[in-house]
């Protein structure tokens, strides 16, 4: 039982981290069916962001010595502004190209970003302590839980509740899912493209520095191309979700981070490292199956 | 096409292959002839995306779904030219968990290069089966997701690929000049299947998919025909690149090759073939200048040089105001037009891309 209670505790943090990447892309995405590469160096500028630029091979904090209280406000602010100046530069020019080009487009910022962060910090992967007293195990309805674990899934409630409350409550949020439904009937109807996606921007940035955080505060290593799995992992999540949708992004996010962790328990030894080859196949079997996803909105029609 | 021989009318109709086959040679033999070595490496190189980047047009720019998984196939066919051509007592130890015949098969460079290529395509025909019936956003993201697996499972088979280490040994026949006739093949499959009658249905539905369906045409059967041949041409690439470097690892086949040739094609202009092949002239020939830059070169009389690690970011930025002020590529969907005399269509060749003004109606601000 305790075994079983361990591994759903395993399987619901590490959802609840890609149900928050899935959502910041889930969010563009729906929008603007722009698949943003760049949500992932979102995720790695908000981890880099905590120590002084710098080659040196030892990294120095700098933000990541401000008591949490400074600390995670200043990432959240420093990851939206780049989330917004990167909408402003490379994505407002394209409003409406066709997806392909998009696409190239967010891999081009992906990549200058990258180097970016090479030609400042080196390609070498760094170490970085955050947060260690939440890597502690504290006793949990007798577990021994790290408190990461806890807190990340704590992080994923307050976060998913408060955009729920934003999206239901109040007048951007409703524009904004009319916008994630149908972009041009919402324009029609008044909703201002260039707010919207801009807040939309804003939002995923948010959502990206806090995963920043929490993805930090477990690994603490700093590498370039850290966050580019998850990134995969959480697209994928909105694909099973059902695109356009955000309850379906967290709602996929969550369901790859079970059926991860499930696949990890249950392969045998020899297959635990393919464990991503089933999860990717799950989601062709969806493509082919219900390619409107597993949460059905009406954005997923061919726009004609 | 009054007072136009029936000669003219030939060549007009191979012009857009014949121009860029001709662009091509230029450049192999003014490489050829300067006699640098490395300059060699590099063309040889570029020519083998310009095979991966073809193969990826011909499903991608004729059927204009977004194909974001092709780089498996080159990797599939790279890795099954290794099981043919190494030496049986090489693969006995270190790819033990390949079947006998295999083992024991040493096969000549063509009839390797085209089982392999074979290889890719049965794969890519297969997927094409089960994906292609879904619509076209989510075409796209399953052919991702069966690179992904694709990827993840070579990753790991390390009985028949090594996994995470280097298979070495491939015998290295591949030069800039070899790498040429490939590309060459390789345009004029993709250009002959343009104009067939395959492929221009198969344009149709690229433009309009319901009209193309109501004159009579099988979308569902048509793409799984262009996807099948598209992983038969860059699975060519895969065995290129295996035989040139003659050394293969899975991590070379991710996202960084996934990004630089689909950057390619789509800088390029996704819809000609034309566009393929300037696409890859023009960031294979930015990326070399930058380098070189980097290295430091005489311009006149000053020494101009980069600071290391500026070259990626300059070419990011090339590409994203390429896209910007280009979206529809740099040949924006035409191929090279025939320059004697008025211009006038081959049939089936020009193909108007409507994407770009289309597109900036629908949402422009």
């Amino acid at each position: 039982m305790t075994f079983v209670l361990q591994i759903a505790i395993d399987a619901i943090s590490l959802g609840s981290m890609y149900s928050l990447t899935a959502l910041g892309i889930g969010l563009i995405f729906g929008i603007l069916r722009l698949i943003n590469f760049a949500h992932g160096d979102f995720i790695t500028i908000g981890a880099y962001a905590l120590i002084v630029p710098a080659a040196a091979v030892v990294a120095t904090p700098f933000i990541g010595t401000w008591p949490a209280f400074f600390l995670i406000p200043a990432i959240i602010s420093i990851v939206i502004v780049i989330a917004l100046m990167t909408e402003f530069v490379a994505f407002r020019p394209l409003r409406g190209a066709n997806m392909a080009s998009l696409l190239i487009a967010s891999f081009a910022v992906s990549y200058v970003f990258q180097h970016i962060i090479i030609l400042i910090y080196t390609g070498r992967p760094k170490a970085v302590n955050v947060g260690i007293e939440l890597a502690q195990h504290i006793e949990f309805v007798g577990l021994r839980v790290p408190a990461i674990q806890l807190v990340s899934i704590g992080a994923a409630i307050t976060l998913l509740g408060g955009l729920a409350l934003f999206l239901k409550r109040t007048a951007y949020g409703v524009q904004m899912r009319a916008a994630a439904e149908d972009f041009e009937t919402a324009r029609l109807l008044g909703v201002r493209a260039n707010t919207v996606i801009a807040l939309a921007f804003a939002i995923s940035g948010l959502l990206a520095a806090v995963v920043s955080l929490i993805y930090i505060t477990q690994t603490g290593v700093l590498s370039f191309r850290m966050s580019l799995n998850l990134v995969i992992i959480a697209f994928i999540s909105t694909v099973i979700g059902g695109m356009g949708s955000l309850f379906g992004a967290a709602a996929g996010g969550f369901l790859v981070g079970v059926m991860s962790t499930a696949l990890q328990t249950v392969l045998p030894d020899d297959y635990k490292l393919t464990r991503d080859a089933f999860v990717f196949g799950f989601v062709i079997l969806v493509l082919i199956f219900r390619p409107q996803g597993l949460i059905v909105t009406k954005a997923v029609r061919e726009r004609v | 096409m009054q007072g136009m021989g029936p000669i003219e009318k030939q060549l007009r109709r191979i012009w857009p292959f014949a121009s860029l086959a001709l662009i091509l040679l230029i450049i192999v033999v003014v490489v050829d002839a300067s006699g640098s070595i490395l300059m060699q490496r590099t063309v040889a190189e570029g020519l083998i995306k310009l095979v991966v980047v073809v193969g990826i047009y011909i499903f991608m720019g004729n059927s204009g779904v977004l194909s974001f998984g092709s780089i498996v196939y080159m990797m599939i066919g790279a890795y099954a030219t290794a099981w043919m051509t190494l030496l049986p007592s090489l693969k006995r130890f270190t790819l033990p968990g390949l079947p006998d015949f295999l083992i024991q098969a040493q096969l000549d460079p063509l009839p390797s290069l085209i089982l392999a290529a074979l290889l890719a395509a049965a794969v890519s025909f297969i997927l094409a089966l089960a994906i292609m019936r879904t619509n076209p956003i989510a075409i796209s993201i399953a052919t991702f997701a069966a690179m992904a697996m694709g990827y993840t499972i070579y990753n790991n088979w390390e009985r028949v690929t090594l996994g995470t280490s280097s298979i070495i040994g491939l015998p290295m026949y591949v030069d800039m000049w070899v790498v040429f006739y490939w590309a060459l093949v390789v345009m004029a499959i993709a250009y002959m299947y343009q104009i067939s009658r395959l492929g221009l249905a198969l344009r149709a539905s690229r433009e309009d998919e319901v009209a193309a369906r109501a004159f009579g045409v099988n979308v569902y059967m048509q793409r799984v025909i262009a996807f099948t041949l598209s992983g038969f041409v860059v699975g060519i690439g895969g065995v290129l690149h295996g035989h040139f470097l003659g050394i293969l690892t899975v991590n070379a086949f991710w996202i960084q090759l996934t990004f630089i040739t689909l950057a390619m094609l789509v800088v390029g202009g996704q819809n000609s073939l034309a566009g393929a092949v300037v696409g890859v002239i023009v960031i294979t020939a930015v990326t070399e200048i930058f380098r070189q830059l980097e290295k430091g070169a005489e311009v006149g009389s000053t020494l101009i040089q980069l600071p290391l690690g500026v070259q990626e970011i300059i070419l990011g930025v090339i590409m994203l105001a390429i896209m910007v002020f280009r979206p529809a590529g740099i040949m924006g969907g035409r191929e090279i037009p025939w320059p004697f005399g008025p211009p006038k269509p081959v049939r089936g060749v020009r193909s108007q891309s409507l994407e770009a003004g289309a597109g900036k109606a629908r949402m422009g601000d």
